[in-house]
């Protein structure tokens, strides 16, 4: 079945450290995402034309291109409009991070905008300030819905990292490509065995933090 | 960029836009189909097939396609199992899509509060008339959205179909990179032909959201 090549010398570390690649690149996007994306959620919260029209603009752009199509855009395009030479992982990075940004925005707008005009009505005839407002009632209602989203967003970029193989990242799946090949003679089956593997891995690591997110958004509900 | 190149590759782009349409509207196709049928089989609890459905879904929903499609394509036919690129592109666009089409579809079949079902049986509805005429018409206004988005992701998805080497629009636009150096003509044309695929499917999906979104029972 071709599962013996996995264990033969480094071959299992060789495939783990090529998932750790991938693994880096997503978690790097998911922090700046993360960060840039409660931004831009706040602001277009705040229902203001201008940042309303941009950021429609930039959340349909994102809507309808694939995030391969965009991984072209920078890491051939730009390089070639320039002149600039961007590493491919560098590129990834703004990639998914351009990507994450619009999906965590409009969650944090969804999460905002979720909550009843009542709630901040209610808080100011209790003589609450603006500030106790939002730390005592507001963000603890917001923070409840959002982790679990956005726990989804990071499986999500995991998965989408998985692209990086087709601008010359070595990851998981070029180094699965790189023991076949270098086993086609001893075991020509090798093929099966690598790809379940991968496909395993790839399950082992997103299935925990899908499962995190279940749990919470059930906890949570109120 | 020059007009005359990108008026030379259209044909090249048209011929692989209308593979990469086709084999996607297929695999969405058979997405509904498997979204379906695995949806009812979670929502009735079928014995042992439930439990089959459970792990297939966690399976898909936790892989990339990327990586599924390898293991259709290089690593089946090792087991003797061999299929063409174009049926692995559809058949693994319809495994993904109909895992996620079967959340999508039970979770609106489950929100349908229980309350309902009680009333409509003490009102002496059978129980064909309790899901055709109580549970199916709402629990398909709510799976609405969930199913439009399904959709955009699967067409977008299909942009890695050039992994396996399928001449879809991916693989028409490296192609022509790798061999003339156009790289700013192809990669528009590349987000033209997916704005031309795209953009119709989310304002009709806006659209249809629109028309679906009825007012719950009691609401």
């Amino acid at each position: 079945m071709g599962f013996e090549v996995i264990f033969k010398g480094k071959n299992l570390i060789r495939l783990l450290a090529g998932l750790g690649a991938a693994m880096r690149i997503s978690l790097i996007s998911v922090v700046i995402s993360i960060f840039l994306g409660i931004i831009l959620g706040m602001l277009m919260s705040m229902k203001k034309p201008v940042i309303n029209a941009i950021s429609r603009v930039y959340l349909e752009i994102v809507r309808i291109m694939p995030q391969l199509v965009l991984l072209f855009i920078v890491f051939f395009g730009f390089t070639k409009m320039t002149g600039s030479n961007l590493s491919a992982e560098t590129s990834a990075i703004i990639v998914f991070s351009f990507w994450g940004t619009a999906e965590m925005a409009d969650l944090v707008r969804g999460c905002l905008i979720s909550i009843p005009v009542i709630q901040y009505e209610s808080s100011k005839a209790l003589g609450l300030s603006r500030l106790q407002t939002y730390i005592y009632v507001i963000i603890p209602q917001i923070v409840r819905r959002l982790i679990p989203l956005s726990i989804n967003l990071i499986t999500r970029m995991i998965k989408t990292t998985s692209l990086i193989m087709m601008i010359g990242i070595v990851e998981v799946l070029k180094v699965g490509q790189q023991i076949i090949e270098a086993n086609r003679k001893s075991s020509p089956n090798a093929a099966f065995g690598v790809f379940a593997v991968i496909f395993l891995l790839y399950f082992l690591a997103c299935w925990p933090i899908s499962c995190l997110s279940k749990y919470l958004e059930k906890k949570w509900e109120n | 960029m020059d007009p005359q190149v990108i008026q030379s590759y259209i044909p090249l782009f048209t011929q692989a836009f209308i593979l990469t349409v086709k084999i996607g509207w297929i695999g969405i196709a058979l997405s509904f189909i498997i979204g379906i049928l695995c949806a009812f089989i979670l929502f009735f609890k079928v014995p042992a097939a439930s439990a089959v459905v459970k792990c297939y879904v966690e399976l898909f929903r936790n892989t990339p396609l990327l990586v599924q499609l390898f293991f259709i394509y290089y690593g089946l036919p090792s087991l003797g199992i061999s299929i063409s690129a174009e049926v692995c592109g559809a058949l693994g666009l319809g495994l993904l899509g109909g895992s996620y089409m079967t959340e999508s579809i039970r979770s609106g079949l489950e929100a349908i509060p229980a309350i309902q079902s009680e009333s409509a049986l003490s009102l002496g509805m059978s129980n064909r008339q309790l899901f055709t005429s109580v549970i199916l018409p709402q629990a398909f206004t709510i799976s609405v959205p969930g199913i439009i988005a399904n959709v955009i992701f699967l067409l977008k998805e299909t942009s890695v179909f050039s992994a396996i080497s399928l001449m879809d629009l991916m693989f028409t636009a490296k192609d022509l990179i790798g061999l003339y150096y156009n790289t700013t003509e192809s990669l528009f044309l590349l987000v033209i032909f997916y704005i031309i695929m795209l953009l119709p499917v989310s304002f009709a999906g806006s659209y249809i959201e629109k028309k679906t979104r009825y007012k719950m029972f009691g609401d």
